[in-house]
């Protein structure tokens, strides 16, 4: 518990929590995105460069962008809203099992047996991410190209111009 | 950091040995944290100033493009400028609109300063001058980078203004497309080298072969590659031609029209830095970093940091001199360019990096260049071809009129 | 070939910085207030008080017969007329104007003033660099400092200048001849005093502007 890991769990716990809290959509995903940030500070923490660094480009840099887009042109607020909903009691109660179960997980995934601080994990090279990824992990990396690919159409197609249909036979630019 | 390499005069790691020299002074506690501090405050220094340098460099530059003088009143030669600017920047009223979001129009301008300069974390400025030699440090450049587009959004959205708020739209959307391809084209640099590391990038270019240094920009993947960064660092910095998010006769200063003052100011000087940045790592992925552009012992024996110095004032008179010449793009244009012709050509450069890697190197390359250059060459004509306008000019036909 | 429009173009830049250096017809900056374009003759800008001689206070043509006053557009011109009088541009007592101010934040140097004006008393100046202070007083311009020399006005509109002397020499010989004939031995008859009501001096047309 070093003091390195409590600002970063405080700055994630403290980002994530004022999403829920805050009134302003906006601010909600600003404040989600500070959750991001000390993510990625507590991989960087761990050791694993890689992970970290993607983590702020893809999170920060284009999802939370991405968040703040959808929210900004959908989100219409006439009136200031409720923070706590109706249901607030089984949100709680939902809330409460998913922390319980992977407490648990956490919990027997270092068995007493495992926990030696004294060796800590030698940190993953970019090197050895390439090497899983290409021979190992092969086959999930595929599908998941096709799935991007699938997206990217899809994008495409979404925004495309009626007028600009490739199956109609125009010179439209 | 060891004291290494052939060539290391003392001239040249004037900078390690005092650092070494310092940090020997202070007591053992205390040295990690004074080995950042003495490490970052050079970075403070240099960068601002060299922005400074900048600001009446361009200003004078583009004056004598325009046949006209720049501005010659404040010091000799008006060299003094920056200061009047920096001065009138402070000096100004800070006004922020009431409707404006006061927290989030604050800190946009903190985090895109704080992003800008912490992309110099990774960039060696000189031999074993690096503040941090990171395994992934081309990944966290690129990672810090793409903060910014958040700063970007913070500054348009909060300042509650139909006009920053649609410079700040073109201006992400303008980055996001840009990015793409700016990764992509320092991918063959990194397949070259082996390694993510800015460091090792640049020890791998440092070499000679006889006179002719190791660079990458002299593979005819790496012209192709320094071309397609080199568009993609511009228009990543928001330069004309691309600086249509900010263009200033159009949506008058997009996404920073409600800023005033030294929050202008700090706009300003993020952009300048971002821009130096990207230069910078341009200079590491593909012109050899800090080292000298030919064997000879007259190059050699200049320190590594006037190199890298001189060649980042290469890529800023670059980047002025195609501010005075080439017209704003449009938005349509932009993006058409970003998506339809650098990103297929990126993706086309890392495969011929492949190619160049496993051909055979024959006696002065000739073979692999040839095939290379012409696997490069064909579709840049062909995709070039398909980006011309289609549209034909005709007169115009007044319907109404007479 | 995509980049070739982008060459020319830099070549072009690169010309003109280079010899923006070499030639200096190339460079047309003017370095103001060093260097000033000069002004065309019939350039104005605030209009000024002709006065002839060596005194402003003696020489001064207007005569406050407030014609300009009335025709101004925006009412910038404030005259009171004095209560004595003094010889006037061609010699015949006339009263002068006690004060003579223009407010120049609100004159739009329309030049109806010195169109309107009978006897050339007033013209329009060139100067423009007038800076101050004092956004009431400063450009609130008394008779003093509307009064500037018939050599000043020679410098600034010589060819108006030349015609109005001119004219106004015509003028001045007329009266002196009027006054000799009537301090000539008069013979009581109506053609001597029609002769002398002819001679009182008229506002002549035609002057040239």
């Amino acid at each position: 518990m070093t003091a390195t890991f409590l600002i970063l769990a405080a700055i994630t716990v403290a980002g994530t929590a004022a999403a829920m809290g805050l009134r302003n959509a906006v601010h909600c995903v600003l404040a989600l995105t500070a959750g991001f940030a000390g993510l990625a500070g507590l991989y960087l923490y761990l050791g694993a460069q890689f992970v970290g660094f993607t983590q702020i480009m893809v999170y920060v840099g284009a999802v939370a962008i991405l968040a703040v887009f959808a929210v900004m042109m959908t989100h219409n607020p006439g009136e200031p809203e409720e923070i706590f909903s109706r249901f607030w009691v089984w949100g709680a109660v939902i809330a409460g099992a998913v922390f319980l179960t992977l407490a648990r997980a956490i919990r027997l995934a270092f068995a007493p047996a495992d926990a030696t601080p004294a060796t800590p994990a030698p940190s993953t090279t970019v090197q050895q991410i390439g090497d899983a990824l290409m021979h190992r992990y092969v086959l999930p990396l595929e599908i998941i190209g096709l799935l991007l690919t699938a997206a990217l159409i899809g994008a495409v197609i979404i925004a495309m111009d009626p007028k600009d249909d490739p199956t109609l036979e125009e010179d439209a630019e | 950091m060891i004291v290494a390499a052939v060539n290391a005069g003392s001239v040249d790691q004037v900078f390690v040995l005092a650092k070494h020299a310092l940090l020997a002074r202070t007591p053992d506690a205390l040295q990690p944290l004074a080995s950042a501090i003495i490490s970052i405050i050079p970075l403070l220094v240099v960068f601002p100033s060299l922005f400074a340098i900048t600001t009446v460099l361009e200003r004078k530059g583009l004056g004598r493009m325009q046949n006209r003088l720049g501005p010659n009143r404040v010091g000799p030669f008006g060299l003094l400028q920056p200061a009047a600017d920096g001065i009138k920047a402070l000096i100004k009223e800070d006004v922020v609109p009431a409707a404006a979001d006061q927290l989030v129009h604050f800190f946009a301008p903190v985090i895109f300063v704080a992003a800008a300069f912490v992309a110099y974390a990774v960039l060696p400025i000189g031999r074993n001058m690096v503040i941090v030699n990171l395994n992934a440090g081309v990944l966290f450049f690129f990672a810090v980078g793409s903060v910014v587009e958040l700063s970007v959004f913070m500054a348009g959205w909060s300042s509650r203004s139909k006009y920053s708020l649609l410079g700040a739209m073109r201006a992400i959307a303008q980055m996001i497309s840009y990015e793409v391809p700016l990764v992509l084209a320092s991918v063959p640099a990194i397949m070259q080298a082996g390694s993510l590391s800015t460091v090792d990038i640049v020890n791998a270019q440092a070499g000679y072969t006889g006179i002719w240094p190791h660079w990458y920009l002299f593979t005819p993947w790496g012209i192709v590659g320094f071309g397609l960064f080199l568009i993609a660092a511009t228009a990543e910095s928001n330069r004309s031609p691309f600086d249509l998010p900010e263009g200033e006769s159009e949506i008058i200063a997009g996404y920073f029209i409600e800023y005033s003052g030294f929050k202008f100011a700090l706009f300003f000087l993020a952009e300048y830095l971002g821009m130096f940045a990207t230069s910078a790592l341009g200079i590491t992925l593909f012109l050899g970093g800090w080292s000298a552009p030919l064997g000879i012992s007259l190059f050699t024996v200049v320190p590594s940091y006037i190199w890298f110095f001189a060649k980042l004032l290469g890529f800023i008179c670059f980047f002025i001199w195609i501010r005075g010449t080439l017209p704003r793009l449009r938005m349509d244009q932009l993006m058409g360019f970003a998506w339809k012709f650098i990103l297929p050509m990126a993706l086309l450069n890392i495969f011929v990096t492949g190619l160049w890697r496993f051909l055979p190197a024959s006696p002065l390359n000739s073979i692999r260049w040839i095939v290379c250059a012409a696997v490069l060459a064909a579709p840049c004509v062909v995709l070039s071809m398909s980006l011309k306008q289609k549209k034909k000019l005709l007169i115009r036909t007044y319907h109404f009129a007479e | 070939m995509i980049g070739t429009g982008i060459l020319k173009g830099l070549a072009e830049t690169a010309r003109n910085f280079f010899l923006s250096y070499v030639s200096k017809d190339r460079l047309t900056t003017v370095q103001y207030p060093e260097q000033r374009l000069p002004q065309i003759e019939a350039a104005r800008n605030f209009p000024f008080l002709v006065y002839d001689g060596a005194e402003w206070d003696a020489g001064m043509r207007c005569v406050a017969c407030q014609i300009c006053e009335k025709e101004c557009p925006p009412k910038c011109i404030f005259i009171e007329k004095s209560k004595d009088k003094k010889p006037d541009a061609v010699g015949k007592p006339q009263f002068y104007p006690a004060r003579f101010d223009i407010d120049i934040s609100v004159c739009m140097s329309c030049q109806i003033c010195v169109e309107v004006c009978p006897f050339d008393a007033i013209k329009m100046d060139v100067e423009f660099d007038l800076p101050t202070d004092d956004r009431f007083a400063g450009l609130m311009l008394d008779r003093h400092k509307l009064s500037k020399s018939n050599e000043y006005y020679h410098e600034i509109h010589p060819t108006e200048a030349t015609a109005v002397d001119t004219a106004l020499d015509a003028e001045r010989a007329k009266a002196a001849a009027a006054k000799a004939a009537a301090a000539a031995p008069k013979p009581a008859s109506p053609a001597a005093t029609a002769a002398s009501a002819a001679s009182t001096p008229k506002p002549t047309e035609g002057e040239s502007k």
